[in-house]
């Protein structure tokens, strides 16, 4: 009887970790539906991508108002992460995916030799938050950050930062890390960042970096927000979007031309204006050169197959993302995202014409 | 109308025998299969979801060779060792345990031998209750709620226990909220339902003849307990605390959340760590080549842990119901 019992105990379990198993299969399998667009100008049917958070509040605002240009598209943007994106691009389950960084090369693999183009949708600065009551134009230099997510530097009134911020009233509060819990594309380019800019970075650059061990780790930019708010002499990487909806305090940050900048839209578009852009529109928009450009200034891209089976996916996919790159440009200020440059959108909108021939 | 009725007075006799356990064998053959094949199609997924994890993961195994049970997990530097996420699945594990079990398996006697079925009742539900609260529930109130509040009484004992030899190092001064010992907490709270019910059911079966002989002997309500309960029931509360033990394991998002994700092999159990589940939900998002293959890794172990630790549970609930058997 007990026996008996504990096997339908142990069978219940069994069965419920079939059903997640079955339901995480149907839900990773999203339906790649065609409808049947007769004119050029009304499109109907879905288009799937994933990919990219950092796209995320962009995407949900662009869907939302892409419905007043073609009423009878269903766009789905999921997120789950960059690296998401491009598998599920690379086993065709999204038409196309959000990605903060270019494809890497142990991935390139997966994409079977077709050609993905790079569509870049918009800049975005990453913030370094910190909370420190009393002290509002906090400046850094690259290696002063560096050395402070080394576990260097570990008090506020630490000489190195007193020597740039001489009239600040730093307090000998120890510093508190704040960082990402999940791998993500902002600590990979917030890692490329110092990779680039400071010699004294030692601890590479990757999605996933292994901090020192005394750091607070939080999931999301919302979650390191929540870290930094709650925890006073907390300091952390945000990207600004988030950053300004918890009402954070950010430093401004030295460029490549020694000028102190603040994070913002404009300074990020000024970042963008000088990136040596790669012919499949890949770039870098760290560590410009432009005195005013925000040095910690990132981007994301959607990567669309440029083959595509089906006529109207191809015609879908153009209408969307030229929308992107066109009308959705403008909704990115308020978001807290920076519009892309003229001639990387010229360049963007010119390669639409490459989907699906 | 008389018709039907002799036709139904005449049905029992008007079927040969054989006919009938005929159509009985057919029956009984047809849904013989049927569950024999419902039985193998979930051994052939399992075995599936190995094989392919496996497969996955292969380029891990080879890329790292032993190393996979290295001591570093740093995808910058393109080292993956598992060994700070097995060390910190098994301390969060003991930590559920040591709290969970005696609080369950003294749930389980009082429902069973303290009060009466009809308060029993009630009890019960309230119990049952913790299991339906959701996993990210439990995950976001103890990072919101519940780290904030114990890092203080983590403080407190920090400082108390400091310079004391063996306690200073187990209870040094913690770093955040999120922990070893916050994570071990809220598994506490999350495999208490599963144990005490399957304890109360083991104990449940203890025959009452057994009981009432020790109370004509003359024994105590806890001399019964300790003499008769107990034996009877041991190994398969053992059973229920390593099923318990397997939910601990493969928690995720709850972990994800409470543990403070810093890969760390350290003796301070105040202090961040990290587990397998949760490391595998944080990281697979932006991983790609050897990284993804070592969180597939991490997966395949995980799923070997579980096997073993799910196979003790069996062998433990067995060898009892045997020896049982046998008295």
């Amino acid at each position: 009887m007990q026996r008996r019992r504990i096997q339908r105990a142990a069978a219940v379990g069994l069965a419920a970790a079939l059903a997640t198993f079955a339901a995480a299969c149907s839900s990773s399998g999203g339906s790649g539906s065609s409808g049947s667009g007769s004119s050029s100008s009304a499109l109907s049917g879905t288009l799937n991508a994933s990919g990219s958070t950092f796209q995320l509040p962009f995407q949900q605002a662009a869907i939302q108002a892409f419905k007043s240009v073609q009423p009878n598209m269903t766009v789905n943007y999921g997120g789950g992460g960059s690296g998401k994106g491009r598998s599920d691009l690379a086993s065709g389950v999204v038409q196309f995916a959000g990605s903060d960084s270019p494809i890497p090369s142990d991935e390139t693999a997966n994409f079977k030799g077709k050609k993905v183009l790079y569509f870049p949708v918009f800049l975005g600065p990453i913030t370094m938050s910190y909370n420190l009551s009393g002290v509002s134009n906090l400046k850094l230099t690259p290696a002063v950050i560096a050395d402070i997510f080394q576990g260097k530097i570990t008090k506020w009134n630490d000489p190195a930062i007193k020597s740039i911020n001489s009239g600040a009233k730093l307090p000998s509060t120890p510093i508190t890390l704040a960082v990402r819990s999940d791998s993500s594309g902002t600590t990979a380019n917030f890692s490329l960042f110092l990779q680039t800019a400071a010699k004294n970075w030692k601890l590479g650059t990757s999605s996933t970096i292994n901090w020192p061990k005394s750091a607070h780790a939080g999931n999301g930019n919302g979650g390191v927000a929540q870290v930094i708010k709650s925890t006073p002499g907390a300091i952390g990487y945000v990207d600004y979007a988030d950053a300004k909806a918890s009402g954070l305090t950010y430093a401004s940050v030295q460029n490549s031309s020694g000028q102190f900048v603040a994070p913002s839209p404009t300074a990020a578009s000024a970042a963008g204006s000088t990136v040596t852009l790669k012919p499949d529109l890949t770039f870098a928009a760290v560590w410009q050169s432009s005195p005013s450009a925000y040095p910690i200034t990132y981007q994301s891209w959607d990567l669309v197959y440029q083959k595509q089976s089906s006529a109207n996916t191809t015609k879908m996919l153009k209408a969307y993302i030229g929308y992107l790159l066109g009308d959705g440009q403008k909704l990115l200020t308020t978001l807290g995202y920076a519009p892309l440059p003229s001639n990387i959108l010229s360049k963007a909108k010119a390669q639409l014409s490459q989907i699906g021939s | 109308m008389s018709a039907a009725t002799q036709a139904d007075q005449a049905a029992p006799g008007a079927i040969p025998a054989g006919g009938l356990i005929g159509r009985r064998g057919l029956a009984d053959r047809s849904f013989q299969w049927l569950a024999l094949a419902a039985g193998l199609l979930v051994l052939v997924i399992l075995v599936l979801i190995a094989a392919s994890t496996t497969q996955q993961a292969a380029s891990w195994f080879s890329a790292e060779g032993w190393g996979i049970f290295g001591t570093v997990w740093d995808p910058a530097a393109n080292k993956f060792g598992a060994t700070p996420f097995i060390y910190g699945t098994a301390i969060t594990g003991i930590i559920a345990l040591v709290m969970a079990v005696p609080v369950s398996v003294a749930i389980a006697l009082l429902l069973t031998e303290v009060v009466p079925f009809r308060l029993a009742r009630p009890i019960v539900y309230v119990v049952d209750l913790l299991a339906v609260v959701p996993s990210v529930v439990w995950g976001l109130w103890g990072i919101l709620v519940f780290a904030p509040w114990i890092q203080h009484i983590y403080a407190s004992i920090g400082s108390a226990v400091n310079g004391i030899p063996v306690l200073g190092s187990l209870f040094g001064p913690p770093t955040s909220g999120a922990s070893f010992f916050t994570a071990g907490i809220i598994l506490a709270f999350m495999i208490t339902p599963i144990v005490t019910s399957l304890s109360r059911e083991v104990i449940a079966t203890v025959p009452a003849v057994d009981r009432e002989g020790a109370y004509a002997l003359g024994a105590t309500r806890w001399e019964m307990i300790r003499g008769v309960v107990w034996p009877h029931s041991q190994g398969g509360v053992v059973g229920a605390v390593l099923l318990g033990l397997g939910r601990a394991m493969g928690e995720t998002i709850a972990a994800a959340l409470v543990i403070g994700s810093s890969p760390s092999i350290t003796s301070h159990l105040f202090a961040t760590g990290y587990n397998m589940p949760a490391v595998i939900a944080n990281q697979f998002g932006e991983s790609t080549g050897v990284f993804k293959a070592g969180l597939m890794g991490l997966g395949v172990l995980l799923f070997a842990f579980t096997i073993i630790v799910n196979v003790l549970a069996r062998g433990a609930v067995e060898r009892s119901a045997r020896r049982k058997r046998g008295a």
